[in-house]
């Protein structure tokens, strides 16, 4: 089964070749730093985390997020095995970091957010409804080995 | 029970002075039907819902999205009582309209969507936080009187 019919395809795609991966991965991040504060718990050897613009500012906080940007934009060229392509990340976030999965839906809503913040009308109901399905999916497979 | 700061509640009436109530509720309804059709099943008496451009220009979805961003408006007046302020309301979704309440909370999303692509760079990670607190206060106070 296609994980995206064509035209989301090209939505996607469409998109996708104007993102800064490293500014919008760290702002991404950044924010979810500061809208969900329980998440700082994972990043406690990151430096100052202690108001919005230390988050936003941080370095580690752009370079981790550039670093997950760009395993999601790995992931976008394997739209058709996103369990296969995020097995060995899934792994990881159960078995060695401990990240309840719920955290990677709010995520994917955070990024949907930068993406609508950056691209405006660009970012319409179509295009927002592709990315919607892609963080859907990316989520689901960095849970499936949970265990 | 959600708790405002002064600050949030400073920042969240700020932006809501400069929302076109029209507009933005009747994109964050459109975009909500468009991104996750099943929704679309509450509103079977609409008329065309048959694609993204018919949902985001049909006029039925416009009026309600007002009707909707209005009675949030009233509710930003309110921020500590949000549970009184839509007990008639929560009561009317459950008894009469029957929407899970987890749809409440994928409509405050599209909300911080639509926000954040009307206002782009000012909508910081501050702003998004208080809106973020604020729909989801509303989402909360909406499922409140389920049984």
């Amino acid at each position: 089964m296609t994980f995206l019919t064509p035209e989301e395809n090209g939505h996607v795609t469409s998109l996708w070749g104007k993102v800064d991966v490293e500014k919008v991965g760290g702002e991404a991040l950044g924010r979810l730093l500061v809208v969900y504060p329980w998440t700082q718990r994972f990043f406690e050897s990151f430096g100052d985390l202690s108001s919005p613009s230390a988050i936003m500012g941080n370095p580690k906080v752009k370079a981790h997020g550039k670093k997950v940007l760009s395993a999601f934009s790995e992931g976008l060229h394997h739209l058709d095995n996103l369990k296969g392509t995020f097995a060995q990340l899934s792994e990881l976030h159960c078995d060695k970091l401990h990240v309840d999965p719920q955290n990677f839906t709010l995520l994917g809503n955070v990024l949907v957010i930068v993406l609508a913040e950056h691209f405006g009308n660009a970012f319409s109901p179509p295009v927002q409804a592709a990315f919607q399905k892609v963080v859907t999916g990316v989520a689901n497979a960095l849970a499936h080995k949970y265990h | 029970m959600v708790h405002f700061t002064v600050e949030e509640k400073a920042v969240i009436t700020s932006l809501w002075g400069k929302v076109n109530v029209e507009e933005a509720g009747g994109e964050a309804l459109g975009r909500l039907l468009v991104v996750y059709p099943w929704t679309q099943r509450f509103f079977d008496n609409f008329g065309n819902l048959s694609s993204a451009s018919a949902i985001m220009g049909n006029p039925k979805v416009k009026a309600h999205g007002k009707k909707v961003l209005t009675s949030l408006g009233e509710a930003i007046k309110n921020m500590d009582d949000l549970k009184g302020t839509f007990a008639h309301l929560s009561e009317l979704h459950c008894d009469r309209l029957h929407v899970d309440p987890e749809n409440f909370k994928l409509l405050g999303n599209e909300l911080v969507i639509v926000l954040a692509k009307y206002f782009g760079k000012d909508f910081t990670p501050q702003v998004q936080a208080a809106w973020q607190k604020m729909v989801a206060g509303v989402a909360i106070a909406l499922a409140h009187k389920y049984h």
